[in-house]
């Protein structure tokens, strides 16, 4: 389910290097007793996984002791393996962005060659083109070393919170867990701190509903100093904190917000209007704590021996524990880190632009990764030969057919699973991850029955009923089609969402579960939301009036 | 304000009182002390009772003989319980309880308002449901009189034939026998219903489940209507279910006393008869009562449809998922760690 779009050649890398990191994970590592890694297969651009469950007991008592001695070593020590993470992960980050600029000059630089070098320019390219890609397989590694655990440890205290209240919805319990002051938060939270400095410098009057990010920006130069400044803390707040992509991370075309200011921007003239209306736009952190700790005090409560409490209190305090790591991951990892990946692929792309092997250093993505390797090194060969490449002869025409397939199968909808279905699904990644559970396969093998309802399920991620128009987003660039009180109807969404959250009335995503970074941001606006439809973009016209039932995870179209 | 007399008002007792007033007397007393709004009225005490009978015993022994009866000797019962009945029945009152109960009545009803007279045994208890069945009720009285007649038909209705043979078969003391009297103003609801304070099919604990329709409460208890249905998170306030059903019918009180069915208007058949604000005040309400007594309750409420808001009728501990407590989900582990292995070492 994280890729629901057909996938260019090259973006299946990410594919083999987040299977390759999660098998290691579960297989060889921590030894999870039940399963090993995660297959996949990738059938007209779409990747479609399957479990590799171990069933036989003997096998599992097996697996088990090794798991113990591992996995709660990892449990027991979690900060500071945590707080190792982290100084390794920021180290990758640092690795990437010292990468060299890539350079293929006429004649090898002088300098290189008083100083003895002895390496030629043309082979750096394929170091760094080998560096790139080691370091984001690498990073796919670290992705994983803690997720199955942190998510193992989070569906224990929900699986106890569903044992003991049967009726208790996905997203209280997910409210229960959820941190206040997550990474997560952090990009919107710039985004208000800008809105506050543009009133305190006088330049809020640049900042237009509709405006291009090119206007404003001349706008704010024109003013001077005041614009200078503001244009300066602009500076401060995108590193690292516009390191974010609009997508999930698994799209080369997902730009950052760093890449392309408009989502950014397209949330500031809001909340300039509301500080000017009075409204203090400080996450109320405190009161969102308490709120949490009263809900979890609450529930307590309710069951029914001191026991009970014990064990609730023993769950919850690991859900705790690990969660900051599920919530902070992907931050570092499919946003910052992804980010730097795919710009650093696509300085190759134009410099092979510019050597005549595509139309445009976009086009880089419609080759492999062993085919860009090939590139890479054709064009290395031709540099220290003198002869043409081979590469403008045979690229085109291979790019030009990728593109039409591409085009092809995304005007067809593929089903949400294929295969056999499975007598019952236990393996632990596949529902952590992916929430796929017998009851997600049920309702995927009954929608084509219920296609002509006017109905659509999916998870209720922020409870609330809301009716108005939809606004259906398939890009990044449409967002600035979305008018006060719409409907958000889009494939994906994600924290990097959250500026326009403010403008909407609620939201629908195709992807995505009630622990998914949008129900959290969708909770924490009162949005009511419902995720992981499967379909919602491609059976809801724009426009058309819909009602969001967030609490139920039902979509009605009304007209 | 001195010993107790025959008559006390709700706002005076509570459930510790129960030995004089009754179950249900208690309860409502004890609702009004946890804050809860109830429909006024008071409770005649079993001191009332136990004179009343010393009254009837002067012309024939009757305690002696209840309890000189064979639970298996259905005739000789039901010989006896006639005889009595009507002995109650006709007995004059006490001036003394003829008069407390007049002043109360006045009191109660200084502007005309209907009242019910219902049997508050002592026995009464939640987890004999099934006895608090068997004495009378007497709903829509409109007058002192019939009031004071139907106090004599409750104490009565102690000596049915049912009560009988269950307090024989049970082997009760008649001595410990004694009945209050609850006399309390109707509701003229919109609508009404009752409500659980736990999920009734799943036993539940973080949710209430609502039942209601338009009407008396009278037509939902005795299943004429097919109420509409919501189910609250307790803690969240989520309504998570709302069944909304087709209400053709409606009990209205008559102006003669009674009750009647009635078509309900067509445009409110299929409309919810509880806005969502009036369901979240019924959620405060139902933990508030859960919280005081510190158990599941099944509660009768309703809404004045004189703005009077949303009165509770009744509450009673829930008994069917109370009974059949579970084992825990969980139980601490030495070892907290070990909890993963629910999700890591697979189905068992």
């Amino acid at each position: 389910m994280h890729f629901p779009e057909p996938m260019s050649a090259f973006d299946m890398v990410t594919a083999e290097a987040a299977y390759c990191a999660l098998g290691s994970s579960s297989t060889r590592v921590h030894c999870i007793p039940t399963t090993l890694g995660i297959d996949h297969r990738i059938i007209n651009g779409r990747v479609y996984i399957g479990g590799n469950a171990v069933t036989d007991p003997a096998e599992i008592a097996r697996r088990t002791v090794e798991f113990q001695k591992r996995a709660f070593y990892y449990y027991e020590n979690w900060e500071r393996l945590y707080a190792q993470w982290r100084e390794k992960m920021l180290a990758l980050i640092h690795d990437a962005r010292a990468l060299p600029e890539l350079a293929l000059p006429e004649f090898e630089p002088l300098e290189h060659v008083h100083a003895g070098r002895g390496v030629a320019s043309n082979h750096y390219l394929l170091e760094t083109y080998q560096k790139t890609l080691e370091g984001y397989f690498r990073m796919w590694h670290h992705h994983f070393e803690f997720l199955l655990l942190g998510y193992g440890a989070y569906l224990t205290f929900f699986g106890f919170c569903k044992g003991a209240f049967p009726q208790i919805s996905d997203q209280t319990v997910a409210r229960m867990v959820a941190g206040i002051e997550a990474e997560i938060f952090r990009p919107d939270e710039e985004l208000r701190r800008l809105a506050r400095c543009a009133v305190d410098l006088g330049v809020d009057a640049q900042f237009q509903e509709g405006l291009s990010v090119q206007a404003v920006i001349d706008s704010l130069q024109q003013t001077g100093e005041p614009g200078r400044a503001w244009l300066g803390e602009l500076e401060t707040s995108r590193e690292p904190w516009f390191n974010i992509n609009v997508g999930d991370g698994f799209y080369h075309y997902h730009r950052s917000w760093n890449d392309d200011l408009s989502m950014a921007f397209a949330g500031l003239p809001g909340y300039i209007s509301r500080l000017k209306a009075g409204e203090s736009l400080e996450r109320p952190v405190e009161k969102l704590q308490a709120e949490r700790r009263q809900l979890i005090e609450d529930y307590r409560e309710l069951l029914s021996s001191d026991e009970e409490r014990a064990a609730y209190d023993q769950m919850i305090t690991l859900a705790h524990r690990v969660f900051p790591y599920v919530e902070g991951h992907k931050f570092y990892c499919e946003h910052w880190y992804t980010n730097l990946f795919f710009n650093k692929i696509r300085e190759f792309g134009a410099l092979l632009a510019a050597h005549g092997f595509f139309a445009n250093q976009e086009d880089v993505f419609h080759l492999t990764h062993y085919e860009l390797e090939a590139a890479i090194i054709d064009l290395m060969t031709s540099w220290s030969n003198g002869s043409p490449p081979r590469g403008p002869e045979r690229w085109p025409e291979i790019v030009a057919q990728r593109k039409a397939a591409i085009a092809e199968w995304s005007k067809h909808d593929m089903p949400p699973a294929l295969g056999p279905v499975p007598d019952v699904i236990d393996d632990p990644a596949i529902v952590m991850l992916w929430g796929i559970t017998s009851e997600t396969l049920d309702t995927w093998l009954n929608a084509g029955s219920e296609a002509a309802g006017n109905e659509i399920r999916g998870f209720a991620a922020s409870s609330g009923v809301v009716e108005g128009p939809a606004c259906v987003v398939r890009s990044v660039e449409e967002i600035v089609r979305l008018r006060q009180g719409d409907i958000l109807v889009c494939q994906v969404t994600n924290p990097t969402w959250a500026p326009i959250f403010q403008k909407i009335a609620g939201a629908v995503s195709d992807i995505g579960g009630s622990m998914s970074h949008a129900a959290i941001v969708a909770r924490e606006y009162s949005l009511p939301a419902v995720v992981g439809t499967g379909t919602a973009t491609s059976r809801i016209k724009d426009g058309q009036r819909i009602r969001v039932d967030g609490g139920r995870g039902i979509v009605t179209i009304l007209q | 304000m001195g010993s107790p007399g025959n008559v006390s008002w709700f706002s005076d007792i509570g459930l510790s009182d129960r030995p004089d007033v009754g179950g249900k007397g208690g309860s409502l007393g004890e609702l009004l002390r946890a804050g809860i709004a109830v429909p006024p009225g008071f409770v005649v005490r079993t001191q009332a009772f136990e004179s009343f009978l010393e009254v009837v015993e002067r012309t024939s022994p009757i305690r002696t003989r209840v309890e000189s009866l064979s639970p298996d000797d259905l005739e000789a019962v039901t010989v006896c319980s006639k005889a009595l009945r009507a002995q109650l029945e006709e007995t004059a009152l006490p001036h003394s309880v003829t008069d407390e109960v007049a002043a109360a009545y006045a009191q109660l009803c200084s502007s005309p308002t209907a009242v019910a007279v219902r049997s508050s045994a002592t026995t009464e208890d939640a987890s004999d449901a099934s006895f608090a069945g068997l004495q009378d009720t007497y709903l829509w009285l409109n007058s002192r009189d019939e009031t004071l007649r139907r106090l004599r038909s409750c104490w009565a209705s102690l000596y049915s034939v049912e009560s009988i043979c269950y307090r024989r078969r049970h082997g009760f003391p008649e001595a410990s026998v004694a009945m209050a009297v609850v006399v309390q103003t109707m509701v003229d609801a919109r609508c009404a219903g009752v409500m659980f304070t736990r999920s009734p099919t799943t036993g539940d604990r973080s949710v209430i489940t609502i039942e209601g329709a338009w009407g008396l409460g009278s037509a939902v208890v005795g299943g004429e209507v097919t109420p509409d249905r919501w189910v609250i998170g307790k803690i969240t306030g989520e309504i998570s279910v709302r069944d909304i059903s087709e209400k053709k019918i409606k009990h209205v009180p008559l102006s003669a006393g009674g009750v009647e069915a009635i078509p309900v208007e067509p445009e409110l058949v299929q409309a919810a008869c509880m806005s969502d604000a009036e369901l979240q005040t019924l959620r405060d309400l139902a933990r508030k009562v859960e919280r005081h007594y510190g158990r599941s309750q099944d509660i009768e409420w309703a809404v004045d449809r004189h703005g009077g808001g949303i009165l509770l009728l009744q509450s009673r501990p829930e008994t069917v998922w109370s009974k059949r407590e579970s084992a825990p989900v969980a139980r601490a582990a030495e070892n907290p760690l070990s909890h993963v292995m629910s999700i890591f070492g697979g189905r068992r």
